[in-house]
C-alpha cells in the first residue's frame, strides 16, 4: 500500500484549522511546499512496514505502572493561577467558549 | 590560584573537599567568565547569579560546619531552558512562554538543588528543542566557541557552548533525536543520551514523549558520569521512569580510563553511518580515533543495520505526531502567551489560533502541522503506523548487532558545525538528514554518547558509542577508554585545540 498523494494548499489550511494555528498566506504557501518535500521522503517507511512487522509505540514497555492511592504534593490554587493570562475569583478567566451560531 | 573555570567538575569537587577553594570562589569564577564572554557566545537565556551565590554560600557554610555533603556539592551547573525551575523563568526559547515563572520544579533540577549544585542559569536552545543549530531560539542564536561564525549544534546548543567556553563545568541537556550528542560533537565536549527512562522527564517541557530523554553533559566522560548519577533514578512522577539502580557510572568511567581497558572490547562500526554521506574530514577523524582504539587492543567489527536507512524517515513521522499532541496544551488559557485576533469574534478558538500564530516559530508550526497530517484519518496507517513498524525493525537491528559487538560506533554527525545562517538556506529534509546517526538510539530507547574524536579543518568531530538498553555503564567504560587513548595520542584533550576566545 502506498499513499503519497501531494498535499494541497487547501489541505494545509484545513490542517492549520485543526491544529489551531492562524497562518498567513505566505506561511501557508511555504508550508505546502515544505510538507510535500518532507512527505515524499518520509513515505519511504511504507517500503519496509509489511503486515508481519508489529508496531512499537514505546521504546521500553512498562505495564501497570501504579503508585499508592494517597494524596501527594499538589499546587495551591494561587500557584496554579500564577501564570494565567487572566483570572478572576480563583478561576481561569477565558474567552467565550461557544460561538454565536 | 589556577583559573577555576579550566578545571573539570570532579577536580573542582576534590579541591573544595580538600579546602583549596570554596564553592563561592568557584561559582564567582564561572559567573565572571559568563560576564566576560557571554556577549560573544550567548549560551544563556537567563543567568541566575544571586541564586547561584546563595547556594554556594550555603554549601560553604555546611562544609565548614562539618556536614556530610553530596560529592558534587558546590559544583555549579547550567540547565537547558526546557527544564522547569520553580521561581526561575522558563521559556523553552519560545515567545509562547516568555516571562513564565513556574510554580514547581522538574525532578532533575530538584536533584541538582538537593545535591547543593549552584544553578548558573538556563541555557539557550532551539524553540521547544526543535532544531539542530540553536538558531530557532526566540531569544537569539548561540555561537560556537571554536569559531563564532559557526553554530554550536542543537537543540542543546547553549548547554554545549557553555561547557566549551568554560562558562559552566556541567550542563543538563535533553536529547529527542540527537540534541545532546550532536552539540557535544560540534563543540568538542561529552554528551550522553541515557537509556530511555533512566532519568525522569517530570518537569521537562515535552516535545516527543516516547523519544525525549534528559542527558548529562560535561568536558570529560567521568564528569558526565558523575552528573548522570545525580540526575538518574526512579521517580514516581514519571510513569516511564525505570526502577534500575542509577549507580556505577562514575566507577565505570574510572575503570575505563585505566590503560589497557579497551583490550578485547568489540567496537561495531555501523556500515550505514560511515563512508558515503559523511564529510571526508569527519570520516578521517573518526577513522583515526578508531585506529587509536584498535592499537589499544579493541577489536573492530563490521556491522550491518539495514533498517537504519529508514530511521530518519520514521523519526520525522513519529516525532511531529507526538509534538502535535504535546503542544496542544499551549492554548492561551492557563499559562503563557494569550493573543486576541485583530478582527472577527473573540472566542476560545480564535484566541487559541491567534496565540499559536504569534507564539510559535516557523519550525514549531511546521512540525505541529506535519504531525496533525500524519495522525489524520486516512493517513494514520500509511504514515504513523508504518513509522512505528520501522521502530520495531530498528530495535531488531540493534538486538542482532549487539550479539557481535559490545558497543556500536560511528561519527556522531556527518559534518562539523555549520556556518551560522546556513541551515536557513537548506530545505528541511536535507537538514533533518544530519540527525541520521543519532536518531536510531531514540527510536530504540538505547543509550548513546558522543566523545571527542579529533579535529577536522579547525572544528571538533564527535565519536558516537551506542550500547544496549540499560547498559549505560558500558558507554562510560568504553567511552572513557576512547577518550583516554585519544588524549594520550594528542597529548591533550581535544577541547584544548580550541582557540582562546
Amino acid at each position: 500500500m502506498s499513499q503519497t498523494s501531494a498535499i494541497t494548499a487547501a489541505e494545509v489550511s484545513h490542517l492549520a484549522d485543526l491544529a489551531r494555528i492562524a497562518l498567513t498566506d505566505e506561511e501557508q504557501a511555504a508550508l505546502t511546499g515544505d510538507l510535500n518535500a518532507i512527505l515524499s521522503s518520509v513515505a519511504a517507511v511504507q517500503e519496509v512496514a509489511t503486515d508481519e512487522v508489529p508496531a512499537t509505540s514505546h521504546p521500553i514497555a512498562l505495564s501497570n505502572v501504579m503508585r499508592p492511592d494517597t494524596v501527594g504534593e499538589t499546587l495551591t490554587a494561587d500557584e496554579a493561577l500564577s501564570g494565567a493570562p487572566a483570572s478572576e475569583d480563583g478561576k481561569f478567566l477565558v474567552p467565550q467558549i461557544l460561538g454565536e451560531d | 590560584m589556577a583559573d577555576l573555570t579550566r578545571l573539570n567538575a570532579l577536580e573542582l569537587a576534590a579541591g573544595m573537599r580538600s579546602g583549596e577553594y570554596t564553592s563561592t570562589e568557584v561559582t564567582q569564577a564561572h559567573l565572571d567568565r559568563i560576564s566576560a564572554v557571554e556577549d560573544t557566545i550567548g549560551s544563556f537565556i537567563t543567568v541566575t547569579a544571586d541564586a547561584a551565590l546563595a547556594t554556594a554560600a550555603d554549601v560553604d557554610r555546611r562544609r565548614a560546619a562539618g556536614e556530610t555533603l553530596h560529592p558534587l556539592a558546590g559544583v555549579p551547573v547550567a540547565h537547558k531552558d526546557l527544564i522547569v525551575t520553580e521561581g526561575v523563568a522558563t521559556t523553552a526559547a519560545s515567545k509562547m512562554l516568555e516571562g513564565w515563572v513556574p510554580p514547581y520544579s522538574g525532578t532533575v533540577y530538584r536533584r541538582t538543588q538537593e545535591a547543593g549544585m549552584p544553578l548558573l542559569g538556563k541555557t539557550n536552545l532551539d524553540e521547544f528543542a526543535m532544531g539542530a543549530t540553536t538558531e530557532n531560539s526566540a531569544f537569539g542564536a548561540t555561537a560556537n566557541p571554536w569559531n563564532t561564525a559557526k553554530v554550536p549544534g542543537g537543540s542543546s546548543g547553549g548547554a554545549a557552548a557553555a561547557l566549551a567556553a568554560y562558562q559552566a563545568p556541567l550542563s543538563v541537556g535533553t536529547d529527542t533525536g540527537g540534541s545532546v550528542r550532536q552539540p557535544a560533537a560540534f563543540t568538542g565536549t561529552v554528551g550522553v543520551k541515557p537509556t530511555y527512562g533512566s532519568i525522569s522527564r517530570y518537569g521537562v517541557i515535552a516535545m516527543a514523549s516516547s523519544l525525549d530523554q534528559v542527558g548529562p553533559m560535561g568536558r570529560t566522560v567521568a564528569d558526565a558520569a558523575a552528573l548522570h548519577e545525580v540526575l538518574a533514578g526512579h521517580d514516581p512522577h514519571d510513569s516511564t521512569s525505570l526502577r534500575d539502580q542509577a549507580a556505577g557510572f562514575l566507577a565505570a568511567a574510572e575503570a575505563g580510563a585505566v590503560s589497557g581497558s579497551l583490550a578485547g572490547k568489540r567496537l561495531g562500526v555501523i556500515r550505514q553511518l560511515t563512508g558515503e554521506g559523511v564529510e571526508p574530514g569527519v570520516q578521517a577523524a573518526f577513522d583515526a580515533a578508531l585506529a587509536i582504539a584498535e592499537a589499544a587492543g579493541a577489536e573492530i567489527v563490521d556491522i550491518d543495520c539495514p533498517s537504519f536507512s529508514y530511521a530518519v524517515e520514521a523519526y520525522y513521522l513519529i516525532m511531529p505526531s507526538e509534538v502535535s499532541s504535546n503542544l496542544a496544551r499551549y492554548d492561551g488559557m492557563r499559562y503563557g502567551l494569550r493573543v486576541e485576533p485583530e478582527e472577527g469574534p473573540i472566542t476560545a478558538e480564535t484566541v487559541m489560533a491567534a496565540t499559536r500564530a504569534a507564539g510559535f516559530g516557523a519550525e514549531v508550526k511546521r512540525r505541529v502541522i506535519l504531525g496533525t497530517y500524519a495522525l489524520s484519518a486516512g493517513y494514520y496507517d500509511a504514515y504513523y503506523g508504518s513509522a512505528q513498524k520501522v521502530r520495531t525493525l530498528v530495535q531488531r537491528d540493534f538486538a542482532q548487532a549487539f550479539e557481535a559487538a559490545d558497543v556500536l560506533v560511528s561519527p556522531t554527525a556527518p559534518t562539523t558545525a555549520f556556518d551560522l545562517g546556513a541551515a536557513q538556506e537548506m530545505d528541511p529534509m536535507s537538514l533533518y538528514l544530519g540527525d541520521v546517526a543519532t536518531i536510531p538510539a531514540n527510536l530504540a530507547g538505547v543509550p548513546g554518547m558522543s566523545v571527542p574524536a579529533g579535529v577536522a579543518d579547525g572544528l571538533p568531530v564527535g565519536f558516537q558509542l551506542l550500547a544496549p538498553a540499560r547498559e549505560d555503564v558500558r558507554l562510560y567504560e568504553i567511552g572513557a577508554g576512547i577518550e583516554a587513548a585519544v588524549n594520550e595520542t594528542r597529548g591533550a584533550g581535544v577541547l584544548a585545540a580550541a582557540p582562546e576566545l
